[in-house]
């Protein structure tokens, strides 16, 4: 096992360089550099520019270097100081910009998949134990059109009924008293009691997969001999169903949580864009329309990076829920 | 060589594809679709840039075909609009006493179909050339949202043609090399797929198109988005290619046409690919909604395509303000649109992956 473990960890590290270096590309695709930016903005204004500044500037971010040097260095900023460079729309640190947005994006990405997870499962199990039921028709149903609304769409329909039926705005994460509040336990509750529509909306499409995605594994299962044999035993049905198909239909689940869980960030943007949630979507898309691109780059880093240790995590979680996986590892 | 052993298996897949219901519906639809999309210029009432500024947020005019008075015939009521004195907001009353005569094949906007031949045909519009009528309704410039819809059809669904024939081409190509070689080239194309689908396409859908310079025209920008969709998009692909590549190299039938002498070529077009292609295709269909979806969130969020480039996406963003949508709730029909296409062909995918299988 710790064999297994340490080498998903080198792999990691090797994707995380991989993803670092592409987000670097991508800062760098856009004509001119962050400095001539700013030399332009000052000069727009009317204003005079410290040359010293800017060469100073030049310096620190290695812009005069070739694209290798420049990727060195900002990594070194990255990981020896935590600095990721400076946002100029903003004209601030990225880092002091983007580590609460972050944490709530991610807290939110979270609760969707396990709101997902706690929604799917049952219904997905019900719906392959009593096929071709009315319930299975109703799941099978409700899963294609989950699969077809785009997130966005259903946000705005959300917001189009809160407005039009309830007098109330939808979007936001916070009430008003509670914006911009320090952490306490009223901003907590208000929090929770604001989330679940996101939540909803952005679970939508992986509900809706993860149904179908289930019902199709456990009916591969349920006809297997050992269902037979462990029936033939005179295990009760529930009790059958749960220890062993059941089981086995669901460990597919940890090793695509990989794969799910950057489709919820994506929703999970552009919900906020729309609902004009304080996470990162808003600042990211900001910063995308702007040009800003350290602040679009660091977002692209710190979230894929987030995303390949869940994906990390979800893969122990694998070894650790189906002994075939640890057997594998350790050698048996 | 005539087959003499019984059906084809093109001919079982049909056979078993018929009998899937909903997936024969929903390929009906996607024809239609598609139809509808190919004639865009004929179908629609008048052009996308037709636009009457006295009938700004119009709302839609039932078509009726019956009058008391004047018997059967196809019309619709007028509207009388009054400016808010406090708002300056048009607001419409449908004027029952006046009736616009609707007509099949009328005289109206003048097009060129397929951008070649000049035409001024319309199948349905008033058969009145001056009068502008509003089926589902106008948006804030007062363009008919029916014809918007038609036209932007073109555009979203073919994105989602072109950007699937270039994912094909590049997970038949990767895929294909990892799975039949193995060893070293798997490894490598196995670490950049699982990196790409690390990685929260949104994002980086945004970023990409953020570098697309503002200055392209349309028919650049349109090719730009259509990459940049299918670069990330291609690794779904790749890995059912590559797992059939996999499965298929151990199957007796490929052993025997080696040992027969078959060169690696003619293995692998005459004997691997037959017996995977209707996978491909049932693999591609599931990737074509992907695509539409794609190019609709980023068009929405104004990287896409953009405006006067007619596409779904392009459409749902004047739907983006809540009060815009409280005038006009009829800004959410190109929305409508991308549900029943995406389903019908999520409906038509499932049936074919379902009949492609040989042993269900």
């Amino acid at each position: 096992m710790l064999s297994y473990i340490t080498r998903r960890v080198a792999l990691m590290l090797v994707t995380l360089a991989a993803v670092s270096i592409t987000t670097f590309f991508i800062i760098g695709l856009p004509p001119g550099d962050y400095v001539s930016t700013l030399q332009a903005q000052a000069e727009s204004r009317g204003e005079e520019i410290d040359q010293q500044r800017l060469a100073q500037l030049r310096e620190r971010y290695g812009l005069d270097q070739p694209f290798i040097a420049q990727y060195g260095k900002w990594m070194s900023n990255i990981l020896v100081r935590g600095d990721f460079g400076e946002s100029f729309a903003w004209n601030k640190p990225v880092s002091s910009l983007i580590w609460d947005k972050v944490g709530l994006s991610f807290f939110l990405s979270v609760s969707t998949l396990l709101f997902v997870w706690a929604v799917a499962f049952p219904i997905g199990v019900f719906s392959a134990v009593r096929q071709y039921s009315a319930g299975d028709y109703v799941a099978t149903f409700f899963g294609f059109v989950g699969m077809a609304v785009p997130e966005f769409m259903l946000a705005l329909v959300f917001m189009y009924i809160g407005m039009r039926y309830f007098g109330q705005d939808v979007g936001g994460l916070f009430s008003r008293e509670y914006m911009d509040a320090v952490w306490n336990f009223g901003k907590v509750l208000d929090l929770l009691s604001h989330l679940w529509l996101p939540i909803l909306i952005i679970g939508m499409s992986g509900t809706a997969g993860t149904i179908r995605i289930t019902r199709a594994n456990l009916l591969d299962e349920l006809h297997k001999p050992y269902v037979v044999t462990a029936r033939a035993k005179g295990l009760p049905e529930w009790k059958l169903l749960l220890k062993y198909p059941v089981r086995m239909s669901l460990s597919p689940f940890f090793s695509t949580v990989g794969w799910l869980l950057p489709g919820l960030i994506s929703g999970e943007t552009i919900i906020s864009i729309v609902l004009s949630l304080p996470t990162t979507g808003p600042l990211l898309f900001g910063a995308v329309l702007s040009q800003d691109m350290y602040l679009v780059g660091s977002f692209i880093l710190i979230l894929s990076t987030l995303t390949v240790i869940g994906t990390l995590l979800s893969d122990l979680a694998l070894a650790w829920w189906d002994p075939r996986i640890r057997h594998r590892y350790e050698g048996g | 060589m005539r087959d003499t052993r019984g059906a084809s298996q093109w001919r079982l897949i049909w056979r078993r594809f018929r009998k899937h219901r909903l997936a024969m519906v929903g390929s009906f639809i996607v024809l239609l679709i598609y139809f509808v999309a190919a004639f865009a210029e004929f179908l629609a009432p008048t052009t996308t840039g037709a636009q009457n500024e006295n009938f700004a947020y119009a709302p839609p005019q039932r078509l009726h075909v019956f009058d008391e008075k004047e018997g059967f015939g196809l019309y619709v009521h007028g509207l009388s609009s009054k400016r808010d004195p406090v708002t300056y907001e048009l607001l419409f009353t449908v004027d029952e006493s006046a009736r616009i005569p609707m007509g099949f094949f009328v005289r109206g906007e003048p097009y060129h179909l397929w951008g070649l031949i000049p035409m001024d045909r319309h199948l349905i519009g008033p058969t009145d050339r001056g009068e502008t009528v509003y089926l589902l309704g106008a948006d804030r410039a007062g363009r008919d949202m029916l014809s918007r819809i038609i036209y932007g059809a073109r555009v979203s669904l073919s994105i989602g043609l072109v950007g699937v024939a270039v994912s094909f081409v590049l997970g038949l190509l990767l895929g294909g090399i990892s799975g039949y070689y193995g060893g070293g080239p798997d490894t490598l194309i196995q670490r950049l797929i699982e990196f790409l689908m690390a990685i929260p396409t949104l994002p980086l859908w945004l970023s990409l198109s953020a570098a697309v310079p503002s200055g392209w025209g349309p028919l650049t920008r349109y090719f730009a988005i259509t990459v940049i969709l299918s670069v990330i998009g291609w690794t779904g692909l790749a890995r059912v290619v590559r797992g059939r590549f996999l499965s298929l190299r151990e199957e007796d039938f490929v052993t025997a046409a080696r040992l027969d002498g078959c060169g690696r070529s003619r293995i692998i077009f005459r004997h691997m690919v037959p017996s995977f292609t209707s996978h491909m295709i049932a693999s591609m269909t599931m990737a074509v909604p992907g695509m539409i979806l794609g190019e609709t969130s980023l068009s929405f969020l104004g990287l896409g395509l953009q405006s006067p480039a007619v596409s779904w996406g392009v459409l749902l963003q004047d739907a983006q303000s809540v009060r815009a949508l409280e005038t006009a709730p009829w800004l959410l029909f190109p929305g409508i649109a991308i549900f029943v296409t995406v389903l019908a062909m999520n409906f038509v995918g499932d049936g074919l992956r379902d009949s492609a299988d040989p042993y269900k």
